[in-house]
């Protein structure tokens, strides 16, 4: 086990220096000037804002610089946001996508269990079929469409009935539950599916029939056996899932207008802002490889036999 | 967690006097030595103040200075014995020589340094020849300051109104070093306003300065920025859930105004729109006959009727804008379409380019809606008339300024805003060492005029020298001017005398007030 989880922070670490490798590159090579502003500045100017952001250096230089820093945990001041240390941008936002994340994860994989259960309990009847298009539509529709429309349905709501629900905003539980029911939606309805076909799998499978034939009542079958085998694969796919909604947040985080990391993530793409760029990645790739490792040994303890297959 | 007090209060309260709005986004440099965002500039408007400032119409009024004088190349300035920073400690000349001169020193890296340059040595400093020590400002006691011009520059008043030319504390700059300006702790404030608490990307609170010599003319209490989003449905349905006093309209949201009878009101924001050539000899666009061809086929009431069809945008054949001071009263009447010149125009082009048919030009655009729907009609109405093929370069914001820096387009979409009061501001644009004159467009006789009325007192012999700008402007078609772009906003009824201003901050809420009651 201890091997096992070695191992697998040492390949993590590789796919780190990968990632930050990867998207220094990449940003470099993106067409565009991260330095310019609508009003041209004079040559002088330029070179002076060069040299102060390091950017008149060879790109093996910066390239190394960057790599020195960055093991020193220093990301450097942002571009736009001048003044503002990467580190603090971080520090200050990823805590707010996190918990807005952590409460669409739980929307989310609550949502799945009970609706791909119900689904699968009721195959090929009305309820199925019902569940199921509402799931195929939560995925197909996209995220900005439901954020805009349940913003309007509040505003409605409260025209209608002199309530005072928040339409946007950071801060209240009431400013949180909205964003985090979007943010969870697409997820909820992928994870649905799989917890779905999974029920239905292991309906199938031999353990139930041996069940059924000691006697075993439909209800306990149903909980302690179908239920639990058949979450498994839904659970790890938790890694990638936590990743992708705390990080996926960028339209739910503007339209309402929750300061996250998502922002800014996106923000400094489209605006080059190097630092910014690096830092987000850095820290989201290492986020996203911590979460799969922390998943992945959870279901080894939950499920003996893939610790069994690993941990020689 | 607590509640905080804007999540239970509406967009205006008239008993404490305080109003709601949202920011498009958060603002990226409240450090006035190097801010060039008109969101930081909005917020500076409210928090610091520089010698002078602009009145309700625009007019120079005094701000830490009470009384000033310009004679020739001396300027000088006597500073309010009551202007004082929030902490308390009076406002010195002395501050204003420690600001100047560290924007001019090259390792501040400041974008907006140029706009010193009028000052004794400004330039050579800036370059890194002189020492920031020669500059030509000196603080003769606490309360006299004195600047001394490169040359007679008429508009130099109006230069120390913007934020680049606020004064700084060397004590209290040096203490938080980089890091100044990164937060609500962070800055000093001698204006109507200080920053009381700033939630990064969340929310912002500005307070009353009381140690402002002008407080008792300032009725607000409070603004309050409980929001930071540029969704424009977002901010239409903040404002109609009485949560923000003011937003701008969409094209998406206008519609939906229209329907629910809001009163809409509209403000030509000072900017214009043009087109750019690329003077380049790689360009075909640097024959005179093929620029007349294409600037005689555009149809700019077409354009702001049917293509960007949002209320408030004029067209405009004039490259200075006519609300811009000290210009000749001028006529905009809006030609229409010429197609028979412009093909004997085309014709004559290809003969003096020498070729039978005219390679595809390239038009580099924002990746905007907007932006995307004047491309397209322009397209149309090229192909249509001259059969010319135009190819639509959408860019990114970031590479569509690096193609422009480099020459990497034919034609080009651009907007130019003021900086200062004065037809300067825009004059200066076409000069051909100007930077953002990405087409390299040059003509000795335009250069020789800017530096004229750069030396000219204010006056009709200025104003004339304008005049002669826009002709050549308009014989050499250096550029297309199109369209005077207006914004759209809805403002809640009890918020009154918010100022909308084209430069140095927009909107203007220091001499705003809460009314009791709407009114009708």
């Amino acid at each position: 086990m201890i091997h096992y989880a070695l191992k697998r922070i040492f390949t993590g670490l590789i796919t780190i220096w990968f990632i930050a490798s990867a998207t220094f590159l990449a940003m470099h090579m993106v067409p565009g000037d991260p330095l310019a502003d609508e009003k041209a500045v004079p040559l002088e100017i330029r070179t002076a804002l060069l040299e102060y952001y390091g950017l008149d250096q060879p790109l093996p230089v910066q390239y190394l610089r960057f790599f020195n820093n960055m093991l020193h945990g220093d990301f450097g001041l942002s571009f736009t946001q001048k003044n503002r240390a990467v580190n603090d941008i971080i520090r200050a936002h990823f805590p707010v996508s996190a918990l807005l994340g952590c409460i669409a994860l739980l929307f989310a994989t609550g949502g799945a269990m009970l609706w791909g259960a119900l689904a699968a309990r009721f195959h090929r009847h009305w309820p199925d079929y019902l569940i199921m298009g509402v799931v195929v539509a939560s995925i197909s529709i996209p995220g900005f469409v439901f954020a805009a429309l349940a913003q309007i349905a509040v505003l409605h709501i409260n025209q209608q009935f002199g309530t005072q629900f928040p339409l946007a905003g950071w801060g209240t539980v009431q400013q949180m539950l909205l964003p985090a029911l979007v943010l969870g939606l697409g997820t909820m309805a992928y994870m649905a599916r799989l917890m779905r076909s999974s029920m239905l799998d292991v309906q199938q499978a031999q353990y139930i029939r041996t069940a059924r034939a000691k006697g075993l009542s439909s209800s306990r079958i149903f909980w302690i056996h179908t239920l639990r085998n058949a979450a498994l694969p839904v659970f790890s796919t938790l890694g990638p899932a936590i990743a992708a909604i705390t990080t996926g947040g960028f339209v739910v985080e503007t339209v309402f207008a929750i300061p996250g990391l998502g922002r800014y993530f996106v923000q400094a793409v489209q605006q080059l802002d190097y630092t910014v760029i690096m830092g987000t990645t850095v820290f989201y790739g290492s986020f996203l490889v911590l979460m799969v490792l922390v998943v992945d040994l959870l279901v080894g303890v939950i499920d003996p036999r893939i610790r069994l297959q690993d941990g020689r | 967690m607590p509640i905080p007090a804007w999540a239970v209060s509406h967009a205006v309260n008239a008993n404490t006097q305080t109003v709601q709005m949202a920011l498009s986004t958060e603002p990226p440099n409240l450090n006035s030595l190097t801010s060039t965002d008109s969101v930081s500039f909005f917020m500076l408007l409210h928090l610091q103040e520089g010698l002078l400032s602009y009145g309700d119409n625009d007019e120079l009024v005094g701000g830490v200075a009470e009384s000033w004088r310009m004679d020739g190349t001396h300027v000088s300035f006597t500073l309010r014995d009551n202007a004082r920073w929030s902490d308390g400690k009076p406002v010195r000349a002395q501050d204003f020589v420690f600001a100047w001169r560290t924007v001019l020193d090259k390792k501040t890296a400041s974008n907006y340094a140029f706009i010193f340059y009028p000052i004794k040595n400004a330039e050579k400093i800036h370059r890194g020849e002189l020492s920031p020590d020669e500059l030509g400002v000196m603080a003769d006691d606490d309360r006299h300051l004195r600047v001394e011009l490169e040359q007679p520059t008429a508009y130099f008043l109006s230069l120390t109104t913007f934020a680049t030319y606020f004064p700084l504390r060397e004590d209290f700059y040096t203490t938080q070093q980089s890091r100044y300006a990164a937060d609500a702790g962070k800055l000093l404030y001698n204006g109507a306003f200080t920053l009381k608490e700033w939630t990064h990307g969340a929310s912002l609170t500005l307070e009353k300065n009381p140690q402002y010599w002008n407080a008792a003319n300032i009725k607000l209490n409070a603004i309050n920025i409980p929001h930071i989003t540029n969704d424009a449905n977002t901010l239409f349905n903040l404002f109609q859930s009485n949560e923000i006093a003011l937003t701008e309209l969409s094209r998406e949201t206008l519609p939906q105004a229209l329907q629910q009878r809001l009163y809409i009101q509209s403000f030509l924001n000072g900017m214009l729109n043009y087109m750019e050539f690329n003077f380049r000899e790689k360009s075909p666009l640097h024959n005179h006959a093929l620029r007349e061809a294409i600037s005689l086929v555009i149809d700019r009431q077409a354009l702001v009727n049917k293509v960007i069809a949002a209320p408030g945008t004029r067209p405009t054949t004039n490259f200075f804008p006519a609300w811009l001071p000290g210009l000749l009263p001028s006529t905009n009447n809006i030609p229409a379409p010429d197609i028979e010149k412009a093909r004997q125009a085309l014709s004559l082009a290809k003969k003096e380019l020498n070729v039978e048919t005219l390679p595809p030009l390239t038009l580099l655009i924002y990746d905007t809606p907007s932006a995307v729907r004047q491309a397209e009609y322009l397209q149309r109405i090229l192909q249509q008339t001259l059969g010319i093929q135009l190819i639509i370069d959408k860019q990114i914001f970031k590479q569509k300024l690096a193609k422009l820096n480099s020459g990497d387009f034919d034609m080009a979409l651009s907007a130019w805003g003021p900086d200062y009061n004065d037809p300067m501001t825009f004059a200066d644009l076409l000069a051909s060492s100007n930077a953002n004159n990405h087409g390299r467009y040059s003509n000795p006789q335009y250069d020789q005029l800017v530096a004229q009325a750069a030396r000219l007192p204010l006056g009709d012999t200025r104003a004339e020298t304008f005049a002669t700008m826009q002709t050549i402007i308009a014989k050499d078609i250096s550029v297309v001017p199109l369209t005077e772009p207006g914004i759209i906003y809805v403002q809640n009824r009890q918020l009154k005398n918010v100022k909308r201003s084209r430069f140095g901050g927009d909107p203007d809420f220091r001499h705003a007030y809460i009314e009791e009651k709407p009114s009708l």
